[in-house]
């Protein structure tokens, strides 16, 4: 027969289902509030550090940095407007500038962007071929590997674009995009954009029979690594007088994520209300066992039980309640995270479904159970005083 | 295997000190410590069983010096060697009856060895309660409940078993058939029967009387 100190805690527990619940429920919804919080920091954070990948400035045309950085680091905003390929490239041969990178884009197929850009960009994040090659010639695709796996497209599968990053109605029929290339998964942005030459995006808004004038060429904007640190200071003062900027990823990114730290401190400030409320529904629970438990706790102590005995008894308890609670808080976000994943996946076809414990988690789970513990170890220590006689005579 | 001599109490430092009657009671005997109420009946009992200290006299109960004996001594000795019938049948609620009966053992050992469980078995099928093993104790009848607190005092087979009122709350058919049960199933065990019923004052050739005012 089991009738250890494990089994007699689990079924007290389950003797008040009602208690036992909301505790149980108060301490998941703090440590999965506060979990989740943990995770999509980490993701995002992750995924813009990824993708900035020793971008130190991109130019583009004026407007908001942020949404410059946001078009065409991460390709998850409108971009600001398109600049001349020609005053790019002047930017590009300024001594403080080692070497860049130019997108150009503005259609997309089936919410996929079509972006026209140089073998640069995929060796810039190091992704590799999966089958077939890079493209070459105008309406060859590359295909980053979400976008194949997402659309099941392969070798040779032919498309048309459709005009605008997300739209599906102006469709360019004229022109048949072929894919020649799909890379291999590679965790940045790249997995997530078809790339084609420039030629294929100048030429597909070209009218029939127009040859596009190499001085009129646009392009939507130029990822740009620095030769000297003063590149910084001194190239916003070299576009002052022109319709382009350049945008600090780093910087955009921080103040970004500074903005969103407001929010998400108010948020964990609720999320640690909450978890402070299951501790003292810890607290309570187990103060309460021990009042309606008194005669139970005496009865035991004339059967041979120890005040050690019970004592540790109100603690597993407590400790039962702060485990499962930290368990079911974590599996309550990976839920929560899913979820989001989700979301982000299908407007911004971003991943974020990483599952595994981050050593953040692991000390908040540390925590967790450990001020558990202490919540029902307070109240417990009136087991150890327990008046054995006093209490059997009040029954 | 139960012996008081000089034995004196009080509660607190300026309570009226309570003078308990000597008496002894060998293995296997049957004795009643007969009292109304105020005689300190419950105080004498507690003394017995451990749970309160005497600083004077002589009080060994089934091998046990219990003025020397430490806490945790006392513990392990409760549980062994002791078994105790209270008034009002208490159980541990979350436990079924069966793991109630089986709670001394584990207390005091640790673990329910294979023999208890099937010593377990037997009484409760003497006891009629057989089926009623897996309940739990606020689903048995009042009548079932106290011959499931006989089986729990007496399944670890103590040397000495105390009953505390045994029949206050029983009338006169069913108080002769609970002592009954208890007078068979203690058969090997010492039985001191503390108690102001009179009905039971000619059951027993043993007989102590708590005098009113001395205690």
């Amino acid at each position: 027969m089991k009738l250890g100190l494990f089994y007699q805690a689990s079924r007290n527990l389950r003797a008040k289902p009602l208690q036992t619940a909301l505790s149980l429920a108060l301490l998941a919804f703090g440590v999965g509030m506060v979990s989740l919080m943990l995770l999509t920091e980490k993701q995002v954070n992750d995924a813009f550090e990824r993708n900035i990948k020793d971008i130190d400035l991109v130019l583009g045309a004026k407007g908001s940095p942020l949404q410059l950085i946001l078009a065409n680091v991460y390709h998850i905003d409108a971009p600001t407007g398109n600049i001349l390929q020609s005053e790019a490239e002047k930017v590009l041969k300024h001594p403080y500038i080692a070497s860049g990178i130019p997108l150009a884009y503005g259609d997309n197929h089936e919410g996929y962007r079509i972006v026209g850009t140089e073998h640069s960009y995929v060796e810039h994040y190091g992704v590799t071929l999966s089958e077939g090659k890079l493209w070459e010639a105008p309406y060859e695709v590359t295909l980053g590997a979400r976008v194949a796996e997402n659309l099941g497209m392969g070798l040779g599968d032919t498309f048309f674009s459709a005009h605008g990053l997300t739209d599906q109605t102006d469709i360019h029929t004229d022109k048949t995009f072929t894919v020649v290339g799909i890379l291999e998964p590679s965790g940045s942005v790249v997995d997530q954009l078809i790339l084609t030459p420039m030629e294929s995006i100048w030429n597909v808004h070209a009218h029939e029979g127009e040859v596009v004038d190499p001085a009129t060429r646009e392009i939507t904007a130029m990822l740009l690594k620095k030769r000297n640190p003063l590149a910084v200071l001194t190239i916003p003062n070299v576009l002052r007088e022109t319709n382009m900027q350049v945008a600090l990823p780093a910087i955009e990114v921080n103040r970004m994520t500074q903005q969103f730290g407001l929010g998400t401190s108010a948020l964990r400030a609720i999320a640690m209300l909450i978890m402070a409320l299951s501790f003292a529904s810890i607290f309570i629970s187990v103060l309460d066992n021990i009042r309606a438990r008194r005669h139970e706790l005496a009865l035991m102590r004339t059967m041979g039980g120890t005040p050690s005995t019970l004592y540790r008894l109100l603690l597993l308890e407590g400790g039962l309640l702060s485990v499962a609670g930290t368990v079911l808080g974590l599996v309550l976000s990976r839920v929560g995270m899913a979820v989001l994943g989700q979301v982000v996946e299908s407007q911004f076809h971003y991943d974020l479904a990483a599952l595994a414990v981050l050593p953040s988690e692991w000390a908040l789970a540390a925590a967790a159970v450990a001020v558990g513990l202490l919540a029902s170890a307070l109240p417990a220590r009136g087991s150890l005083r327990l008046d054995i006689s006093r209490t059997l005579s009040e029954a | 295997m139960v012996e008081a001599k000089g034995i004196k109490f009080r509660y607190g430092s300026d309570g009226p000190e309570m003078d308990f009657p000597d008496f002894s009671c060998a293995a296997g005997e049957r004795m009643l410590l007969l009292g109304n109420s105020g005689t300190g009946k419950t105080t004498l009992l507690h003394l017995l069983c451990g749970l309160l200290r005497t600083e004077t006299g002589n009080l060994h109960v089934a091998g046990c010096d219990l003025r020397a004996a430490t806490d945790r001594e006392l513990d392990v000795w409760r549980g062994s060697q002791l078994g105790i019938v209270f008034q009002r049948a208490h159980f541990v609620q979350s436990l079924t009856v069966e793991e109630n009966l089986a709670l001394p053992h584990q207390l005091t050992h640790g673990t329910v060895p294979g023999e208890v469980l099937a010593r377990m078995g037997s009484m409760l099928d003497r006891l009629g309660i057989a089926h009623r093993a897996k309940a739990r104790p606020h689903e048995l009848s009042v009548g079932e409940q106290q011959r499931a607190s006989i089986a729990r005092a007496l399944l670890h087979q103590p040397k000495v078993v105390f009953a505390d009122e045994p029949t206050s709350a029983l009338d006169d058919r069913n108080a002769e058939a609970f002592m009954d049960i208890l007078d068979r199933e203690a058969a090997e065990a010492t039985l001191v029967v503390v108690t102001h019923d009179q009905r039971l004052k000619d059951r027993y050739s043993k007989c102590v009387t708590l005098e009113p005012g001395k205690a």
